[in-house]
This record gives structure tokens, C-alpha cells and sequence, in this order.
């Protein structure tokens, strides 16, 4: 078992920010990074499915998500934090130290004086038929991972914010067409990917259409949209289907035991004190609002700053 | 690379497939691909760890479309596992080690 006085859950621009920070404040923090997985929950969190990032600053010239958490990791290792590649699989913060399991063992593999949870959130699915049977048979939730194979084709986009356009927009690099399906008349998405969509002769656009079906037996070959005016169904015959309809955020290890919003996000009331005292929150596991590399990084700060000093204040 | 992982091409694939003694591991990848790059080093720890059982063999999609189409790969990473030439298992995504090595232990 080890003791750390801090340990950071979780290994996206949020955790790896708190994590330089209190490594140069000297609190040797202990990150918990996650693991290998084709889902956001992995390493590096969402940025690890993203391509090209151009509104971060100091980065001119963009570069890609992945590169990005690799600077941000290196800088962390740096700084002294240790970096483990494992998963949080149970967390206790109903008394202190907090302890945290790693493995199946009834002991735990680590106790902390300080958490700061940075687990982020993940990509929410449409939860209708046929979308589980038809995953990875057309159906995606990483463009990039998969974009590819979609040489040729005509494919859809489910949702309407940033991610869904970036996703639409990487995509018509390799598809013939790519239809961004929307259940609403208008896009959530900022201006600037709003303008590139519109511009981009690739992309159209179904508006007012709620999915109610991935169709396709053993590979995708169209969707049953319902128009949300006029109630009327139609097929859109694709053979490709990427889905970027929104997020949810990574609460299970803390279930019970910390205040959420209503909304499920871990509450923070200033900066990133949770209800439970000595328990951090950072990130996406606690924004729906802004949900920015940046933001997230910046939250990653407050946290290590906030722990800095509690941690201070308790002698600890 | 570890000198134990046999790199496939579309020209290549067939033959090694075949004429493999042991079960072949192939590792559908590309170099864009994230995910990819994340069990590239767990499977060069299975090649030294696990050599006597099964081997390993990578090819990027990229340049080899033709094997790709032909085993329906539509996700990368995709794993498949040859047994005397057929496909016996099909693993879709990145795992940590011990849940890939769990999976082709079982279909070995």
C-alpha cells in the first residue's frame, strides 16, 4: 500500500495540470491515469480521440490532441508526479485518509490525504435499437479512429455541437457525403465550425430529425429518422454512422457519497470544493458548461492550488 | 519493434497466415490511430511473454486496404486471431493487457 498526500484520478488536461501544479508545490502527487481503451475513458482522456487543436493557446500551429496530452504528460513527469497507468476501480471518501483500490484486493492500494477527481466525462450514446449490434460494423463513436474506412461512403453525423462538426468536418476526407442529423433546427456548434460546416459542399444537413433506429444487419446501411414537426419517418440510407450527441460525466467512483448537480456533474461551489472536505473536483466531471482543453486545465490549477492550501491549513 | 512481431502486407498476408506454426495474433493498425498506438507496446510485451503460445503479426491499413476490406475491419485496432488459417477470434478496440491477453487465452 502506498500513502500519497495527493492523488489525482484521472489523466486529461484537467489531472495532468493539477498534476504539475502540486508536483512544484512538492507534494509528490500520485495520478491515476487510466487505461488503455478506444473510448474517451482512457490515458489523455477525450483529447486522445481528437484531432487537430487550434484554439488552445500557445500553439499557433496547432497540433493534435494526442501530442497535447503527451506535452502535458511529459511536463508532469517532470515535475516528479507519478504516473500510473491503472484504473481506479473503487474509491472511498466517507473518512480520511481516502483510500483507493487499484485491484480486486480487499486492501486498498493506496490511501491519500487529498483527492482531486478529474475524471471527466464521456461520450453519451443514442440508446437506440441496433446502435450496440452495429458498432464497429459502421457504426462509430471515434471518427478518427475510423474515419478511413469510410472511403467512398455516405455517412451520417448524430448531434449538433463542436463535436459533431469537427467529427463531420474530418470526416469528408474520406467520405463521398456526410449528413449531420439534428434533432433540432438549429446547431449548438460556435460560430467558426458552424461557417466551415455550411461552407464544406460534402456536408448537408437533416434537420428536426430524432434517430430511431440503426439499420443494417450485419453492417449499417441506413437510419430511421423522425421529423420532430412533422412526426413523419423516412430512411436515410447510409453506410456509415458517427455519433456526437453529448456527454456524461465519469461520477461511478464517488456515487453516494458527494453532492451532484442535478444534472449529475459533481457540484463545486468555490473554486473546486466538493461537499466532501478534502475532495477536489476538476474538469469535465464537474463542467457541462464550457468543457474546453483549456477550461479543464485551468480548473486542474484551481484544484491544485485548493488542495495546496488545505492541505496546509490541516498540517498535513 | 520487437523482432518477434512478423509485419504483414496485403502481398505478404496469406502466406504467413498459412504457413504459421503456432496461432497468429494480427494487429490491424494505422499511424493515425490513437487507440493504435496505445497497445502497440502491451503487444510487444505478448510477443516476448507469450512467444511459445501464440504469435504476432501487424498490418497497417493504410497501405494493405485489400486485407482490411477482405476481414471487414471497419474499427482500429482490430485484433484477429488465425487458427490454422481461419479467424477464431475478433477483438474490436483497445484493453489494457490483461483483459486482451484473457480474451486470446481463451480462444487459443
Amino acid at each position: 500500500m502506498t500513502h500519497t498526500r495527493v492523488l489525482i484520478v484521472g489523466s486529461g488536461p484537467a489531472g495532468l495540470t493539477a498534476a504539475i501544479y502540486t508536483a512544484r508545490a512538492q507534494l509528490s502527487p500520485l495520478v491515476i491515469e487510466g487505461e488503455p481503451s478506444s473510448t474517451t475513458d482512457q490515458p489523455g482522456g477525450q483529447l486522445m480521440l481528437t484531432t487537430d487543436i487550434e484554439n488552445f493557446p500557445g500553439f499557433p500551429e496547432a497540433l493534435t490532441g494526442p501530442e497535447l496530452m503527451a506535452r502535458m504528460r511529459e511536463q508532469a513527469a517532470r515535475f516528479g508526479a507519478e504516473l500510473r497507468v491503472s484504473k481506479v476501480q473503487r474509491l472511498d471518501v466517507t473518512s480520511r485518509p481516502f483510500r483507493a483500490w487499484l485491484t480486486d484486493d480487499e486492501e486498498p492500494s493506496v490511501t491519500a490525504d487529498a483527492v482531486i477527481l478529474a475524471t471527466g466525462a464521456r461520450s453519451l450514446m443514442m440508446g437506440v435499437p441496433g446502435e450496440e449490434r452495429l458498432l464497429s460494423h459502421g457504426l462509430s463513436t471515434c471518427a478518427t479512429c475510423d474515419g478511413f474506412f469510410f472511403r467512398g461512403h455516405d455517412i451520417a453525423v448524430v448531434g449538433g455541437g463542436d463535436s459533431a462538426l469537427e467529427e463531420a468536418l474530418f470526416l469528408t476526407r474520406f467520405a463521398s457525403s456526410v449528413t449531420v442529423v439534428h434533432r433540432r433546427d438549429a446547431l449548438r456548434a460556435s460560430k467558426i465550425m458552424q461557417e466551415r460546416a455550411f461552407a464544406n459542399e460534402k456536408i448537408t444537413f437533416a434537420w428536426n430529425s430524432q434517430v430511431l433506429e440503426v439499420l443494417g444487419e450485419d453492417r449499417v446501411n441506413g437510419l430511421r429518422l423522425r421529423d420532430t414537426v412533422s412526426g413523419e419517418e423516412r430512411t436515410l440510407a447510409v453506410t456509415g454512422v458517427f455519433v456526437a450527441i453529448g456527454h456524461i460525466p465519469n461520477t461511478t467512483l464517488v456515487a453516494g457519497s458527494v453532492e451532484l448537480e442535478e444534472n449529475g456533474y459533481v457540484r463545486t461551489g468555490l473554486g473546486s470544493f466538493t461537499s466532501v472536505e478534502g475532495l477536489f473536483a476538476a474538469g469535465d466531471v464537474q463542467d457541462h458548461v464550457y468543457r474546453q482543453a483549456i477550461t479543464s486545465a485551468g480548473s486542474g490549477c484551481v484544484a491544485a492550488i485548493d488542495a495546496e492550501r488545505w492541505l496546509e491549513a490541516q498540517g498535513l | 519493434m520487437s523482432d518477434k512481431i512478423t509485419t504483414l502486407t496485403d502481398a505478404t498476408f496469406d502466406e504467413v497466415v498459412r504457413s504459421s506454426d503456432k496461432p497468429l495474433l494480427v494487429d490491424f493498425w494505422a499511424e493515425w490511430c490513437g487507440p493504435c498506438k496505445m497497445i502497440a507496446p502491451i503487444l510487444e510485451e505478448l510477443a516476448d511473454e507469450q512467444a511459445e503460445k501464440f504469435a504476432i503479426g501487424k498490418l497497417d491499413v493504410d497501405s494493405n486496404v485489400a486485407t482490411a476490406t477482405k476481414y471487414s475491419v471497419m474499427s482500429i485496432p482490430t485484433l484477429l486471431l488465425f487458427k490454422d488459417g481461419e479467424v477464431v477470434a475478433r477483438l474490436v478496440g483497445a484493453k489494457p493487457k490483461g483483459a486482451l491477453l484473457q480474451e486470446i487465452t481463451a480462444n487459443l
